[in-house]
């Protein structure tokens, strides 16, 4: 019974269903429980949060990842599954707390000051969370002093910041800027990303990682933990 | 069951109504007062007889003048939907005057056959960097080229019909076996709508016999005309050939649908005004539609029509030019205007091998013209430098590119209900953090209601359009033959003569 619903909620994963009402890719499971739903009757039937993660949401997502690099699926479907682990890992985030279980995790993210494009950003948000990163998504337009603010008293550990223009760029310049200035060198880690930056300048402003796309995100991430 | 073609919706127009109304009066004008100059005795006298004016001007040439109401009633007579069918009857085709389904036909018949190969070149500078580059290889087609440019035409989805678009040219190909040879090689390897013209008259009954087999009788090919024709019996100007008349007068007796074809140069042949090339072009097409009604009534004709610019620095057809685009559309507009079936021409690029050139050519008016909605449009997959050259690799990516434009021609999906349920939808995700639509789109991407990224592109960025077509030709090469039965290849070589042996399938199928 118990594999039955972890393999319930893995399959639904993979198709990208968050709750019922969602479409998968097989049109069999049209209006049959999503990963919401098959999420708490997991948790109401005993099954164990680690065990959630570890058999279902995490082998799925990697199970999603070899779809979309073997080209048979496409980035709203990984979005789709990874909306679904997100909403999973809200369900399940006061259980691990209760069980002190830590997430992988704690991650801010925010379009800089002037700028006020986010699909990018809310991409990166979807597919941390679906990773299993604990995500606070600070916004757009987001002036330096507020992100500062925000990375000191959450406890971030890394900072994502996005900019689509040239002219907001430089922003984010300011903020690596402002985090040494609060004395958060070094315990705070910075990706940057948007259409207008590039490793190279990453590499001018000290930023920690350069992240091409949404993926780059997590694996750059990543890369910071081992470090 | 007919192929869906490309249905026009609003249909591009360049003409307004009474641009249409001045541009008919001026074709009935030059029709009844400097008339058409007939070569044909036969077609002299179909003329004279049905109250046309008929004045010797030389040797074995008359004059005739036409009176407008017997193009009126050749108009009338013709008929305003037309059955072109095929092997496979779900690839028959329904051509109606008054409706823009456009049917797309490869063509027309080039000398020339365009070999690529890509041959690796190494950077003198970097000989790690290595780079594959095209390399084009012309020579004169073979019933080899036709049998196979036949089977491309079967497995390239968007292509509606086929028109040979290769000339034979093989030692053993004479003009008394040509025709059988030609068709027998559409046949036996498309099961879609086959339509040539024809170079001897004495094939023709051979010719009909093939295609009766092929059909299944005399009845069967009246019922599904796998085959028609087309005819370009107007030189221009205003000269009706004796050949090409006897011809088309033959066809007419027979029944199967036939395309009047006129291809006047603006500059050379026509005069250089949109005005003066519209009207001359009108008025040849409807001398030979008028002459088809006369020989018999009901004929199935189609108003076809390829009027190009003179290039200026060598006098060949400009088809690349914008206004050859813009003399076919108005042309479409012309046969829509008489309700008549027309067969129009778009696509063909003055370069001589497959590049930018020629996609930026046959993209501007294949898109202009098609938009246009004629019923039957030989779009020249594959043809290159004017009429003279074809290359399946072009074939290739002409196909991907009227994939673009066929997904472009769904109809959109505006109406109250869908209206009301995209506003609940905005609503709803408007108030969600992310405010992304990912699981609306979804569904549409797995139903394949969304079209791809383009299917050539290379993600390495670099420019690798042709290498990754010719891989794509080269995996349709290797599709199995679409060939006709083996008692009906075994009748073919019973009873029409002069077909090649080396064409018969049958150890192959």
């Amino acid at each position: 019974m118990e594999t039955e619903i972890i393999e319930k909620i893995r399959e639904n994963l993979i198709q990208g269903r968050k709750s019922e009402e969602d479409e998968g890719i097989d049109e069999t499971l049209n209006g049959t429980p999503g990963v919401i739903e098959l999420t708490e009757e997991a948790l109401e039937k005993g099954v164990s949060p680690k065990e959630i993660i570890s058999l279902a949401i995490t082998p799925g997502m990697e199970a999603v990842g070899e779809k979309y690099d073997s080209g048979e699926y496409f980035i709203p479907d990984m979005l789709a599954s990874a909306q679904a682990a997100g909403a999973a890992m809200e369900i399940l985030k006061p259980h691990l707390e209760k069980a002190r279980i830590a997430s992988k995790g704690r991650v801010a993210v925010a379009t800089v000051k002037d700028d006020i494009h986010d699909i990018g950003k809310n991409i990166v948000v979807i597919l941390l969370k679906g990773a299993g990163y604990d995500v606070d998504d600070l916004g757009i337009d987001v002036s330096t002093e507020k992100i500062v603010e925000e990375v000191k008293t959450r406890g971030i550990e890394y900072l994502g910041l996005s900019a689509l223009l040239t002219s907001t760029m430089t922003r984010m310049k300011e903020v690596i800027e402002a985090l040494d200035k609060a004395g958060l060198k070094g315990k705070v880690r910075v990706l940057i990303g948007g259409a207008a930056v590039s490793q190279e300048y990453a590499d001018e402003i000290g930023a920690d990682a350069y992240c091409a796309d949404g993926f780059q995100a997590i694996s750059a991430i990543g890369a910071l933990k081992q470090q | 069951m007919a192929r869906e073609g490309l249905l026009v919706i609003r249909p591009l127009e360049r003409l307004a109504t009474k641009d249409l109304n001045h541009i008919h009066q001026a074709s009935l004008d030059i029709l009844s007062e400097i008339g058409i100059n007939c070569h044909n005795r036969d077609a002299v006298e179909a003329f004279a007889g049905a109250g046309a004016g008929a004045s010797p001007v030389g040797d074995e040439i008359s004059n005739i003048k036409i009176p407008p109401k017997l193009v009126l009633k050749a108009i009338e007579n013709a008929p305003k939907e037309i059955v072109l069918g095929a092997r496979d009857p779900a690839n028959q085709l329904i051509l109606h005057g008054d409706r823009t389904r456009v049917y797309l036909a490869s063509g027309s018949e080039s000398n020339i056959w365009l070999d690529t190969s890509f041959r690796p070149f190494i950077n003198k500078n970097d000989p790690d960097e290595e780079v594959k580059l095209p390399s084009f290889n012309p020579r004169r087609g073979t019933v080899a080229d036709l049998a196979f440019s036949a089977h491309l035409a079967q497995s390239l989805d968007t292509l509606d019909a086929f028109i040979r678009p290769v000339n034979i040219q093989d030692k053993d190909i004479n003009n008394h076996n040509k025709d059988v040879n030609k068709f027998f090689c559409c046949l036996n390897n498309t099961s879609k709508h086959v339509m040539a013209g024809l170079t001897s008259l004495e094939q023709l009954q051979n010719v009909i016999a093939m295609a009766e087999i092929v059909a299944g009788g005399q009845q069967a090919l009246q019922n599904n005309p796998i085959i028609s024709f087309i005819t370009c019996l107007v030189k221009s100007p205003l000269q009706m050939v004796d050949d090409t008349t006897q011809t088309l007068i033959r066809i007419c007796l027979e029944g199967l649908p036939v395309v009047i074809s006129s291809s006047p140069q603006a500059g050379t042949t026509a005069p250089p005004s949109e005005a003066g090339i519209v009207s001359q072009i009108n008025a040849e097409v409807l001398a030979g539609i008028t002459l088809t009604q006369i020989i018999n009534p009901g004929t199935p004709v189609i108003y076809g029509s390829v009027p190009v610019r003179a290039r200026l620095d060598n006098l060949n057809d400009a088809y690349g030019a914008p206004e050859s685009t813009a003399y076919n559309i108005d042309c479409v507009q012309m046969a829509r205007y008489y309700g008549l079936p027309c067969y129009s021409t778009a696509g063909v690029s003055d370069a001589p091998i497959p590049g930018l050139q020629s996609a930026v050519e046959r993209l501007f008016s294949s898109l202009l013209v098609a938009l246009s909605g004629p019923q039957y449009l030989h779009c020249a997959f594959g043809l290159l430098d004017g009429n003279s050259t074809f290359s399946p690799l072009q074939a290739v990516m002409d196909d991907t590119h009227f994939k673009m434009l066929r997904q472009f021609l769904k109809p959109a999906d505006i109406d109250p209900e869908n209206l009301e349920a995209v506003y609940r939808k905005i609503a709803d995700t408007v108030q969600t953090s992310q405010k992304l639509f990912i699981n609306d789109i979804r569904p549409l991407m797995r139903k394949g209601k969304l079209s791809k990224p383009y299917i050539f592109e290379d993600r390495q960025g670099n420019d690798s359009v042709l290498c990754k077509a010719n891989q794509e030709l080269e995996r349709l090469m290797t599709l199995p033959g679409c060939h006709l039965p083996e008692e009906i290849i075994e009748k073919v070589y019973e009873r029409i003569p002069g077909i090649l042996p080396r064409l018969d399938t049958r150890k192959s199928n």
